[in-house]
């Protein structure tokens, strides 16, 4: 058998493994998608602003340069120039320039252009630098947007507003964002380390556990840390499982055990049989004896075999077991039938206490030898020389299950060994020296389980009741099992 | 050991051929099968028995479920495809619940789980041996001066009418049918009460007796004999 070897991690290997863990690679994929969200949404954000302020900005140059129109038209170009020379010197003002014809500047207070922006009448079309008189900031270069307007003697207005502002506004927002999204890395990352340290931490401790189960120590259980997350429900059901599992081998051990005592006793007379006859002088008469004990003995042990078995057959699964609509009512009338002289024979009157038809789906074969294991059960148990003894066969159905019980007037069972009469091989002090393998009950037991039902014991109130209570399967008419 | 000399109670010999891999336990039954006057072959394979069966004529076959190269059951099919209809009993170290059912819904006549007691097989081998005897179509069955009318369910002895209760009528019925054949146990509990469980007590028994009691207490000369070892046969003491 391959020895199993709980999953190691390297120191390099570890990360590797952090990152093919489902819950950090969740992780990495919301914070993706998260920082996508946000980059659009700032994109956006500023990009509308920007939008809405130089719509703002190219109107007020429109309004102004009306303004300045009216000027024009009102005083002529020096007035233009005046005013245009007066505006400039505001504080906080707008950009302007006038140029000649030959495009030399007579007024404003912008001191060079990028070039060609003068070229085209009307508003430019992208934002260009500029450098501008007096500038008391140390940067020279600015960013505006503008419009020009030409004069009929071939002069140049150009009115402008600075966008440096806007400039600074979106390289604001950018390092925010940028900042913003380290922050949220960071956290991450960290949050990875974390959880994903303390998930495989877990995991490797259910790994270590499940190794050491794995090597035979059955009592060894999941860690279980009480979060009550899907690790503690994974480990809780693997717990559950494992207890089952255990239950079942304790089980296998005890009757492997009771199966070697009860094999063994019959073998070991068997054997002590067959050698005192062979040491014994020859004589035909006690040869044929001693060999139809020994065939005898055999019989038993065969019934004891073919019971356990049957037990073992039968726990194995419903799917074993072939099962179709069959009419319990006939199966008691035929059982009650089949025993009822040896009933008279043991002073014990058969009673039958059931519905003229009632059919379910059932293995016809296991329910007639549940019933039979016990009527013969009450029959060797209940039954008394000096008393006539009632046993009842009942057959009833209700709340969608059915069931059979037998019950009798007899000695009964005392309450604290009911349970116990339901273990394989166990037999009741008082009922050792009764022919029997010990397994009638256990395999009335496994019968009922098979039908997905239970085998209960109740007081008769005197006696004993033993109930088959059977709940009624849905599907009708399947049979299984062949193959 | 010997099979018990009372269950060999043919009056002509069958040809039955065994298909089984255990050799000793082939040679046995050949030798037992033998002893109780019948010409007995072995076949160790599935194969070679499937190849004997269908070659030579044989009126009963032993089949064991678990064969080297074809098993029991297929070997049984491929025969009923065939359209052969010979009797097969099937041998079955199986022997559970359900392991019958199939045995016989793959065309086996008769299941019996192993260990076995040697009398069981060969009274089982008898009555599948005798089986074409068209016995299911007559109306009435006579041993010795017993008389049972299967339609109007009357049985008279020595011309005096017995009363049975309807089960006892069809043990007896049974009883009659194979007369002069040892009859099991378990073959009548699979017969007249159509159960092949294990009933724990030999609950036969008592039932035997009663009939016993009904068609023998007032007629001095008893007809339904208890073969030790293996069972009952119904037998008229003249014929015997």
């Amino acid at each position: 058998m391959p020895r199993f070897r709980p999953f190691q991690f390297g120191r390099m290997g570890r990360f590797r493994s952090l990152m093919r863990m489902t819950a950090v690679r969740l992780s990495a994929v919301y914070f993706l998608l998260f920082a996508i969200c946000a980059v659009v949404l700032v994109v956006y954000v500023t990009a509308t602003a920007s939008t809405i302020v130089e719509d703002q900005s190219r109107r007020a140059i429109s309004e102004e340069l009306a303004d300045l129109a009216q000027v024009y038209q009102q005083s002529g170009i020096v007035g233009l120039v005046r005013t245009i020379d007066r505006r400039s010197r505001q504080p906080g003002a707008s950009l302007y320039l006038a140029t000649d014809p030959m495009g030399r500047i007579i007024a404003g207070n912008v001191e060079s252009l990028q070039a060609g922006v003068l070229d085209d009448q009307g508003p430019t079309p992208d934002a260009f630098s500029y450098e501008r008189y007096a500038d008391d900031n140390g940067h020279r270069y600015h960013l505006a947007i503008a419009e020009v307007v030409s004069l009929p003697n071939g002069m140049r207005i150009l009115v402008g507003r600075d966008q440096s502002e806007q400039v600074r506004f979106r390289g604001v927002v950018q390092s925010a964002l940028i900042l913003a999204l380290a922050l949220m890395g960071v956290a991450a990352l960290i949050a990875w380390f974390f959880v994903g340290r303390s998930a495989l931490k877990r995991l490797d401790g259910v790994t270590a556990s499940s190794a050491r189960i794995l090597s035979g120590d059955l009592s060894e259980r999941l860690p279980v840390t009480g979060a009550g997350d899907e690790f503690d429900r994974l480990s809780d059901n693997l717990n559950t499982l494992l207890a089952r599992v255990s239950l079942l081998q304790e089980g296998l051990q005890q009757v492997s055990d009771n199966i070697a005592h009860d094999l063994r006793t019959p073998l070991t007379r068997l054997r002590t049989r067959a050698e005192g006859a062979l040491a014994a002088p020859p004589d035909l008469g006690e040869a044929r004896e001693a060999m139809e004990q020994m065939i005898a003995e055999c019989d038993q042990m065969i019934r004891t075999f073919d019971a356990l078995l049957m037990i073992s057959r039968v726990e194995a699964g419903s799917d074993q077991v072939i099962k179709s609509p069959i009419d319990l009512a006939a199966i008691a009338a035929d059982v009650v039938d089949l025993y009822e002289p040896l009933a008279e024979d043991a002073n014990a009157e058969l009673l039958l206490d059931a519905p003229p038809s009632l059919t379910v789906v059932a293995s016809r074969e296991l329910i007639a030898q549940a019933l039979s294991n016990l009527v013969d059960n009450a029959l060797k148990y209940a039954t008394d020389p000096e008393r006539k003894i009632k046993i009842r066969v009942t057959l009833s159905e209700g709340n969608g299950a059915w069931s059979l019980a037998v019950s009798d007037d007899g000695p009964g069972i005392p309450i604290e060994k009911r349970e116990r009469v339901l273990e394989r091989f166990y037999r009741l002090d008082q009922s050792r020296s009764m022919p029997g393998s010990g397994l009638g009950l256990s395999l009335v037991q496994a019968i009922a389980r098979v039908h997905g039902g239970r085998l209960v014991l109740d007081d008769a109130g005197p006696g004993l009741t033993v109930r088959l209570d059977v709940p009624k399967e849905e599907r009708q008419g399947s049979e299984r099992g062949d193959g | 050991m010997m099979p018990a000399p009372a269950a060999t109670t043919s009056t002509e010999s069958m040809r039955i051929l065994i298909i089984e891999d255990d050799r000793e336990a082939a040679a046995y039954l050949v030798k037992a099968l033998r002893e109780a006057g019948h010409v007995a072959d072995h076949a160790a394979d599935g194969e070679e028995g499937l190849h004997a069966a269908e070659t030579r004529g044989y009126d009963v076959l032993i089949v064991d479920r678990m064969l080297p190269k074809l098993d029991g059951l297929s070997i049984v099919t491929k025969l009923r495809d065939n359209g052969q209809s010979t009797p097969v009993l099937i041998l079955s170290a199986l022997g559970q619940v359900d392991d019958r059912v199939k045995g016989l819904r793959a065309g086996g006549d008769d299941y019996l789980s192993k260990p076995f007691a040697i009398s069981e097989l060969l009274a089982r081998v008898e009555v599948l041996g005798r089986r074409r005897g068209a016995k299911d179509v007559e109306t009435s069955y006579r041993v010795g001066d017993l008389e049972l009318d299967r339609l109007s369910h009357e049985v008279r002895r020595a011309g005096k009418p017995i009363v049975l209760q309807p089960r006892e009528f069809r043990l007896l019925e049974y009883l009659m049918k194979h007369a002069n054949q040892v009859v099991t146990r378990t073959m009548l509990l699979e017969n007249v009460w159509d159960y092949h469980f294990d009933p724990q007590t030999n609950v036969i028994d008592v039932h035997i007796s009663r009939l016993r009691s009904k068609i023998e207490r007032d007629f001095g000369s008893p007809i339904l004999h208890t073969v030790r070892g293996a069972g009952y046969i119904m037998r008229a003491e003249a014929e015997a």
